[in-house]
């Protein structure tokens, strides 16, 4: 009965996705510390976490925030640090694509590094799925990571109310960041584009809107490709 | 401190930015072919925003009004050192954190 097995595979994705609650758990609950220390509101520190649902970015856009940076430059910089999600979003739709379009926007919204990742590797895993089997799977492995993300949000926003602002937590975003910064940084082509991205920013920080680190996000974004196209490096 | 209603705006406009990326394909191009050149610039993305978005902020700290600060300096160093060795996020800012914390009250 096709109802049964796409339970079991909502089941399945959901056991599988069950390990990442050790990542989001302590991560949305530092975005809710550290956007109550920015002098957020908890309602706005949720309005951030459930309608942009995306860590990086919403990191991205409250330091820009806190910079009193123009509202362009913070969309645009934290939208290119979510300019991968366009990346998981073609690489997903050999296998989610023939979904209805109301359960395509489902998997878009719920489309995060964590879901897409562990999904993409039961696809080619098992590859002889249906869509609906698919979907549940999606579904099971977005279970224990994005509602806990609102959840732990919350719980950090509530507790970072009731931190006095003069803890030194001014440096705990630039620690994270540098933090998430490391693993990142696989093949020769990621270690020169951070490079030159950081040369870029430091060389351009007195352009003025925070616009130096439009300049060296683009030019990181450059260097990564061209040295992955001159070394001939596997991405 | 930005105030509530470019907050919502950024918030918004922000959700329905990252919404259009993720349902770019998945949506509307569905499996047509993405060029190989944008493919390999949007692998590079995070990885050139990021370092330049926090290079500026270790270097002139805004607590100490722009003045470097061997401090934070140190925590940004060992932060970044643990995390490209291990690979861990959360070691990494386990190690930056205590560093951080050691050096403020040693000094």
């Amino acid at each position: 009965m096709a109802a049964g097995t796409a339970m079991s595979s909502y089941w399945r994705g959901l056991r599988d996705g069950l390990p990442f609650l050790a990542v989001v758990g302590p991560f949305a609950m530092l975005f809710g510390v550290l956007a109550t220390e920015a002098g957020l509101a908890v309602h706005e520190t949720m309005g951030f976490s459930i309608v942009v649902i995306a860590g990086a970015a919403q990191f991205t856009a409250l330091q820009l925030i806190n910079e009193n940076a123009p509202t362009l430059v913070v969309l645009a910089s934290a939208l290119a640090v979510n300019l991968r999600m366009a990346m998981y979003s073609a690489s997903i739709t050999p296998h989610l694509g023939p979904l209805p379009l109301w359960k395509r926007g489902i998997v878009a919204y719920f489309l995060v590094d964590q879901t897409y990742a562990q999904s993409i590797l039961d696809y080619e895993k098992n590859p002889d799925q249906t869509t609906a089997e698919k979907f549940a799977y999606f579904l099971g492995v977005m279970t224990p990571i994005c509602p806990p993300w609102y959840l732990f949000t919350f719980v950090g926003a509530v507790l970072g109310e009731s931190i006095p602002p003069s803890l030194g937590l001014d440096f705990a975003l630039p620690i994270a960041f540098l933090a998430m910064v490391g693993p990142m940084l696989r093949t020769p082509a990621h270690r020169i584009a951070a490079l030159v991205s950081v040369i870029l920013a430091l060389a351009f920080a007195w352009l003025p809107y925070n616009m130096g680190l439009l300049v060296a996000g683009l030019g990181g974004m450059m260097a990564g490709a061209q040295a992955e196209l001159r070394l001939g490096i596997k991405p | 401190m930005t105030d509530a209603t470019e907050l919502w705006t950024i918030i918004i406009a922000l959700g329905l930015g990252s919404f259009c990326l993720r349902f770019a394909f998945l949506g509307l191009v569905g499996d047509r072919a993405i060029p190989e050149w944008l493919l390999r610039h949007l692998r590079y993305t995070a990885v050139a925003v990021i370092p330049a978005l926090v290079a500026p902020l270790v270097i002139w700290p805004t607590a100490t009004g722009g003045e470097p600060d061997a401090t934070r300096l140190a925590a940004a160093v060992a932060t970044f050192a643990v995390g490209y060795l291990t690979k861990n996020v959360f070691s990494a800012m386990g190690i930056g954190a205590a560093v951080l914390v050691s050096l403020s009250l040693l000094f």
